[in-house]
C-alpha cells in the first residue's frame, strides 16, 4: 500500500528516533557509537520538525476512468 | 379571632394524627411507582434540551397535559435519531418521584419517532441480520494507523462534513494529502455511490486510511449510511475505515461496520491523524533527552581522563592516556558541532550544556576561581585532604602560576 512513498515517512523518521533515545538511554554503547546514534537522532529530529512544519494539506479528487485507471486532480478551494 | 378549649383540643388531635410531608411524599411514591412500573407513553416532545453532562430533558405533552421526562446518559448513547421539540414520540418509561422536590418524571428507557416506525424496523432488523453474520465482529476491525499520509474521504463536496474534517486536519497535521471521492450522502442512489467510493479507494490501493462522513439530519438523511450495500463495502475494505456519521447520539450500521466509529466529522479526522502541537512537543523532549544523555556520557569520559591524567605515575602508560584524551577531544569537537548544527543560538539551554562541557577543561575550570593541588616530588592530584600528611610539600595551580607551600595541619572535612 505504500510503495508509492519514497522518501522516508514521519513514521518511520519517528519511530527510529525513539529506538534511537532508548538505545542511547540503556547506556550499552560507546561514545563514538553513541555520538553517532545522537547525530542521526538530530537528523530524524530535524527532518520530522520540518514535516510539521507550516505546510499545507493537498486536496485532490480521485478519478477513474471507463478503463478503470485512476488519477488525481487538484481541488482549488 | 378567639379560640375555646375545644379547638385546642381538635387542634391537638390534629397535631397528633397529621403525617409529616416525608411520610406522605414516600406513599406517594410507593403509590405511583408501583402503578406505573414500565409503560408505553406517546406525546409530543416539548421544552427538549441536552445537558452539557449527556442526560436529556424534555416534556411530553398532547392537548390538555404535559409531563416531565428525563432520559439519562447511558440510556440516550445508541439513539437512532434527533430528538426535536414537536416531534410526536413513543417513550418506554418507569414513574420516578423526586422527593425532594415533590416532582415526577418520566424515566426514559426507549424512545421511538412515531409514524416513522418502518425505517427502525428495517435498521433493527438489518443491524440483527448483519451481526449474526460477523460483520460486527471486533476480530475484524483493522487498527487506525497513526500516522497516515493520504486519507481517502469518502462525502459530498458540498457538504459541512468535509470542511470540518479539512479544517482540523488541516489544523493537527498539515502535511497530508486528501483525496476526495465525492458522492451523494443522502437521497436514492447515494448508498450504492458511497460504497462504490469505498471500493475504488480499495481498487486505487494508495490510501492508507478512509473517512467515510456526513453531518448531521434527520434519520431519512441518515439512511445511505444504513444500508447493506454500505456496509458490506466497510466490511470488504482492505484500507481502514472510520465512521462518522451526523451528530454525537446518531449511530448508523456503517459506524458498527467500520473499524472506527466517529461521533462527527470533525471528531473523525481528530481520530484520523495525532496533534502536531504535541508531536512538536515530543520532538522537543527527545532532543532534550539526547542532549542530556549524550552530555551526561561525555562527562563520565573526561572523568575517566582527568583520573587517568591524575594516576600518572602508577601503571598508566602516557602516550595512552594522550591517545586516549585526544579522542576523546576529537569526538567532543565533533559533538560540539553536531550541537550547533542543530540547534540555533537561541536556545539557552543548549549554550548552558556546552558551556558546561567546555567547563570540563581543567583550565577554564581554573579561570572560575578553582584550583589544582597536587603533592610533590610527583605530581599526583589531590583530590582527598586525608591523602596528605602534615609537613607534605604541595603545588597549587591557578589560572595563572603555581604557589608550593607545606602542609602544616590536614582537616578530614
Amino acid at each position: 500500500m505504500k510503495d508509492n512513498i519514497s522518501q522516508k515517512s514521519f513514521e518511520e523518521a519517528y519511530d527510529q528516533l525513539k529506538e534511537l533515545v532508548e538505545k542511547l538511554e540503556n547506556g550499552e554503547t560507546d561514545l563514538e557509537e553513541s555520538l553517532k546514534i545522537f547525530e542521526e537522532g538530530m537528523h530524524l529530529i530535524d527532518f520530522c520538525n520540518k514535516k510539521l512544519e507550516d505546510a499545507e494539506n493537498k486536496f485532490k479528487e480521485l478519478l477513474k476512468n471507463d478503463k478503470g485507471d485512476f488519477s488525481l486532480e487538484d481541488i482549488n478551494t | 379571632m378567639y379560640s375555646n378549649g375545644n379547638d385546642v383540643a381538635d387542634f391537638d388531635l390534629i397535631n397528633r394524627e397529621a403525617i409529616t410531608v416525608t411520610e406522605l411524599t414516600k406513599d406517594i411514591k410507593k403509590l405511583l411507582e408501583n402503578k406505573f412500573p414500565y409503560l408505553w407513553v406517546k406525546g409530543e416532545v416539548t421544552n427538549f434540551k441536552k445537558h452539557s453532562s449527556g442526560h436529556l430533558y424534555f416534556s411530553l405533552k398532547d392537548a390538555e397535559s404535559q409531563i416531565s421526562c428525563v432520559m439519562w446518559k447511558n440510556r440516550n448513547r445508541n439513539l437512532l435519531f434527533r430528538i426535536q421539540d414537536g416531534m410526536k414520540v413513543l417513550v418506554f418509561a418507569s414513574m420516578n418521584i423526586y422527593m425532594q422536590q415533590g416532582r415526577y418524571q418520566l424515566n426514559v428507557q426507549q424512545i421511538r419517532p412515531l409514524g416513522k416506525g418502518d425505517l427502525h424496523i428495517e435498521f433493527e432488523k438489518l443491524k440483527k441480520r448483519l451481526d449474526e453474520e460477523g460483520l460486527f465482529n471486533k476480530e475484524h476491525k483493522r487498527d487506525i494507523p497513526l500516522f497516515p499520509q493520504r486519507i481517502g474521504i469518502v462525502t459530498s463536496p458540498t457538504g459541512a462534513a468535509i470542511q470540518d474534517i479539512k479544517s482540523v486536519l488541516q489544523r493537527r497535521f498539515p502535511s497530508l494529502e486528501l483525496i476526495l471521492w465525492p458522492s451523494a450522502v443522502q437521497g436514492e442512489g447515494a448508498a450504492e455511490k458511497i460504497a462504490e467510493g469505498i471500493e475504488a479507494f480499495n481498487q486505487y490501493a494508495k490510501v492508507d486510511l478512509l473517512i467515510i462522513s456526513r453531518g448531521g439530519g434527520s434519520l431519512e438523511d441518515l439512511w445511505p449510511f444504513n444500508e447493506e450495500v454500505v456496509a458490506r463495502a466497510i466490511y470488504k475494505s482492505e484500507i481502514p475505515v472510520i465512521s462518522a456519521v451526523g451528530h454525537e447520539i446518531d449511530y448508523s450500521i456503517s459506524d458498527l461496520v467500520a473499524d472506527k466509529r466517529a461521533p462527527t466529522p470533525s471528531a473523525a479526522a481528530e481520530i484520523a491523524v495525532p496533534d502536531r502541537e504535541e508531536l512538536l512537543k515530543n520532538l522537543f523532549t527527545y532532543k532534550d533527552k539526547l542532549i542530556q544523555l549524550i552530555f551526561s556520557l561525555f562527562t563520565v569520559y573526561h572523568e575517566n581522563i582527568e583520573s587517568l591524567k591524575a594516576s600518572y605515575g602508577l601503571r598508566r602508560p602516557v602516550d595512552k592516556i594522550r591517545e586516549y584524551s585526544h579522542r576523546i577531544d576529537d569526538i567532543t569537537t565533533h559533538f560540539i558541532m553536531v550541537v550547533k548544527n542543530h540547534y540555533n543560538a537561541k536556545q539557552l539551554k543548549i549554550n548552558n550544556l556546552l558551556g558546561r562541557l567546555k567547563a570540563l577543561d581543567p583550565q577554564s575550570v581554573l579561570k572560575r576561581g578553582y584550583s589544582i593541588t597536587t603533592l610533590l616530588p610527583h605530581g599526583t592530584i589531590i583530590s582527598q585532604s586525608k591523602k596528605l600528611k602534615k609537613d607534605n610539600i604541595i603545588n597549587t595551580r591557578f589560572a595563572q602560576g603555581s604557589v608550593e607551600s607545606i602542609v602544616k595541619n590536614v582537616k578530614s572535612t
